[in-house]
């Protein structure tokens, strides 16, 4: 395999990564604010805010470390996203900004103020949402190459079906995995009141978010055949995908192994966004860039893919140092410390 | 006109960023080190006031790393968004460094969350005190990295130009680029120093303004000795970085010290103006000094500004910023001595109100300083953003909208700033340390009382 695969597989996993940690605290924020205004909030607040307080920081750093990555491992990305994304990135940048400042606003300044809680919430589905322009251009069809630079076709981009449906799965699927996260933290809390609430919230969202991929499959097939053939070839790894949905919402559904449930629901993901990468490759940004076009030099990379090694003997022991004393630490969970 | 010249904008959007985002840095690199301080020295000494201060302080911090993170997630961004072939070109050679800070950014964020919410879980407290000690690695591994990215900017190396193409690629060198050392050094001394600074003058400003008790005393001479050191350290950092530019980057520092004609026994020039003839009017002038400053020797030759081609000169008006950065941090030198010689000698009351107001005055100017040397740096190599290799110009993107993301990022700005300010101010006036103090260790505030 060539460094520039093991690059891409290594970048992909961070977005992966942060694909589930934001989810989680993306959603939470809507479900924290959806429940103020449906007078609900005593029930999960407390959960909520024990689980994001101490981890709100990290989930930012899955996303810098994916796009810093890619600089680094393709600096023609750089120049094509970026001369691109200029106003879509800039309001990405605006509503994580307002987001993760006023999350510390809120929390350690003013507890359960309205409008922070807003701001929380309604930032939270938009993030998902400009992010996923990302994704959308990266299908070809949407920027320009000119003797002046590149632009992005904004009419091409409001107008496309592919684009309304990849945000819309973008955010049901934000909905979909936080609620069946907060489930199985709920139950580890024996919060049994929480564990109702947010366990309806999760068998409810399940059924947009499978809808929404059948429907961005189908977009799909329509905007780029070429990529949607490859995705076919590879339709077992989306079969799999469909597979540990039944299985999460199975597993909800009865109420038991919420734990397992989720594991399922992070399969899901796992096989549904690797399918996609795939059968992605080799195109970056269609059809600008390819994964061996836009690769930096052999040192570099060898160099990113070292020290990437090495930043990962220091980083996994500090996580699963994190997660023992916040995530899986039965007593901190419930409250007693 | 101006508004719609995307590389100007550019400029000015980079700029505002970074301007707001380097003071939210400074203190997210030198805050940590004063906690750690005041909680090791509380716990060895069994002084709750000192663990209450650490207490405290994390928690307002916690609301500026929250501003710095989102500003630096934000500059990080608009790198690519606005340097698109700056970026292109650049990534190819500094994208290890720019890896490495996001890892030590990484470390150090598992390290504050773990931190914020351990503090009563560990039976022995000096535990938590040992979780510090990785978020001041991880806060000053970052600071060095980035600036291993700037310094590369200003001496790049460790590649060739084959055409537009580089070739013959070595990351480290081009991370240990001659302006590595001086630079990483200056950084995290004045990042330090400015901490300290700040503390003392929230220490200060209380003591002037509610008669303070115990506690700010402490703080205030745990402060005041921390900016000693730190400014003792600055100043010799500041000194190297003089001797580094002579070298390595003379137009710079002829530009800032209003150097034109090559000379031995070179003038230094203190403030002042220019005329019309570009002729130095109304400065102090020190006799050889800056060629003392440039290589330790008064009789040196020093190489003037115009030896450089006229379209590669900085800006003259950088003068004042590097003359307000000296002058500030000799300031903070000299009151931090003050206080230090007040405490020392008994019979002078080192929290007499002069002395106070100038050590209030430290925190702000200090804040200031960072900014005017970052001024200084910044615009000490226009016009290039590679320095002898990429113009600001041809690094730049083309998009037309950058004015209007200018307007929108303003607007952020004065949000999160006033936001961070309301906050920290609620947080600590609500609350005052001294209940704090008695609710949180009620038996040392009762035997205390029992002593007077």
């Amino acid at each position: 395999m060539g460094y520039e695969y093991i690059g891409i597989t290594v970048l992909w996993l961070f977005l992966y990564g942060y694909l589930i940690v934001a989810s989680i605290d993306f959603g939470a924020g809507f479900f924290a604010y959806y429940a103020k205004i449906t007078k609900k909030d005593h029930i999960i607040n407390q959960l909520i805010s024990r689980y994001l307080s101490p981890v709100w920081e990290v989930t930012n750093v899955f996303f810098v470390f994916f796009f810093v990555g890619i600089v680094g491992f393709f600096p023609d990305s750089a120049y094509y996203y970026g001369q691109a994304l200029l106003i879509p990135g800039s309001i990405a940048i605006v509503l994580i900004a307002i987001r993760g400042s006023f999350y510390a606003f809120e929390n350690y300044g003013f507890k359960n103020n309205h409008l922070y809680m807003f701001l929380y919430g309604a930032t939270g589905l938009l993030i998902p949402a400009s992010l996923s322009t990302t994704l959308t251009i990266s299908e070809g069809g949407f920027i320009e190459e000119t003797a002046n630079g590149v632009t992005l076709l904004y009419g091409e981009l409001f107008t496309s079906p592919y684009s309304w449906s990849v945000v819309f799965l973008a955010i049901v699927s934000v909905l979909y995995i936080s609620s069946m996260f907060l489930t199985y933290y709920a139950n580890r809390a024996n919060d049994h009141s929480a564990l109702a609430l947010v366990r309806k919230y999760a068998l409810f969202w399940s059924s947009p978010t499978i809808i929404a991929s059948m429907t961005t499959f189908i977009a799909l097939s329509q905007h780029n055949p070429e990529h949607y053939q490859k995705a076919i070839d590879l339709w077992w790894m989306f079969g799999l995908s469909v597979a540990f949905f039944m299985i999460a919402l199975f597993l909800v559904y009865i109420g038991k192994y919420y734990g397992w449930a989720f594991i399922a629901v992070m399969f899901q993901f796992f096989f549904a966004f690797f399918g996609y990468g795939a059968s992605h490759l080799p195109y970056i940004l269609q059809p600008y860039i390819t994964i061996s076009s836009g690769v930096t030099n052999e040192t570099m990379a060898i160099t990113l893919i070292t020290v990437f090694i090495a930043g990962l003997l220091l980083l996994v022991p500090s996580l699963i140092l994190l997660m023992r004393l916040f995530l899986f630490d039965a007593e901190y969970v419930k409250g007693k410390k | 006109m101006f508004f719609e010249d995307s590389v100007m904008m550019s400029r000015l959007l980079t700029s505002l960023t970074l301007i707001f985002h380097v003071i939210f840095a400074t203190v997210g690199v030198g805050i940590p080190i004063m906690i750690s301080i005041a909680e090791f020295i509380g716990i060895k000494k069994n002084d709750r006031h000192l663990q209450l201060l650490a207490r405290r302080w994390t928690r307002g911090m916690t609301v500026t790393i929250a501003v710095g993170v989102v500003t630096g997630t934000a500059i990080g961004l608009q790198l690519s968004l606005l340097w698109p072939n700056f970026m292109r070109l650049a990534g190819n050679v500094i994208a290890l460094p720019l890896f490495m800070e996001v890892f030590a950014f990484f470390f150090e964020a598992i390290f504050l969350g773990i931190y914020l919410y351990t503090w009563d879980r560990f039976k022995k407290p000096i535990y938590h005190w040992l979780l510090s000690i990785p978020i001041i690695i991880g806060s000053t591994l970052s600071a060095f990295f980035i600036t291993t990215v700037n310094s590369f900017m200003n001496t790049p190396r460790g590649f060739e130009m084959d055409g537009g193409n580089v070739t013959n690629i070595n990351p480290l060198e081009a991370m240990f680029n001659p302006a590595t050392p001086t630079k990483v050094f200056h950084v995290v001394a004045s990042a330090y120093l400015t901490s300290a600074a700040i503390l003392a003058t929230i220490a200060a400003i209380i003591i002037l303004f509610r008669k303070g008790s115990e506690y700010h005393t402490k703080a205030l001479k745990l402060t005041v000795t921390a900016t000693f050191i730190f400014a003792i350290m600055t100043a010799i950092a500041g000194d190297l970085s003089a001797k580094f530019l002579a070298e390595h980057q003379p137009e710079k520092l002829a530009a800032g010290e209003w150097h034109f004609e090559t000379e031995a026994g070179a003038d230094l020039i203190l403030f002042g103006s220019l005329n019309e003839e570009n002729e130095v009017e109304n400065a102090i002038r020190i006799p050889k000094a800056l060629s003392f400053l440039a290589y330790g020797d008064f009789n040196a030759e020093v190489e003037g500004l115009n030896e450089t081609p006229a379209d590669e000169q900085p800006p003259l008006w950088i003068h004042y910023m590097f003359d307000l950065m000296v002058s500030i941090g000799f300031y903070m030198l000299g009151i931090s001595a003050l206080y230090l010689l007040f405490w020392k000698v008994k019979k002078w009351n080192e929290e007499n109100k002069w002395l106070l107001w100038a050590i209030a005055a430290g925190g702000p100017l200090s804040m200031l300083a960072i900014e005017f040397g970052w001024i200084f740096a910044e615009e000490g190599r226009q016009p290039w953003i590679l320095r002898g290799i990429m113009t600001v110009a041809e690094g730049a993107t083309t998009s037309d909208h950058v004015g209007l993301m200018f307007i929108l990022f303003i607007g952020l700005y004065t949000v999160l700033g006033a936001g961070c300010l309301v906050v920290l101010r609620k947080m600590f006036k609500d609350h005052p340390a001294e209940a704090e103090f008695e609710s949180r260790y009620p038996e040392a505030a009762a035997t205390k009382e029992v002593d007077e």
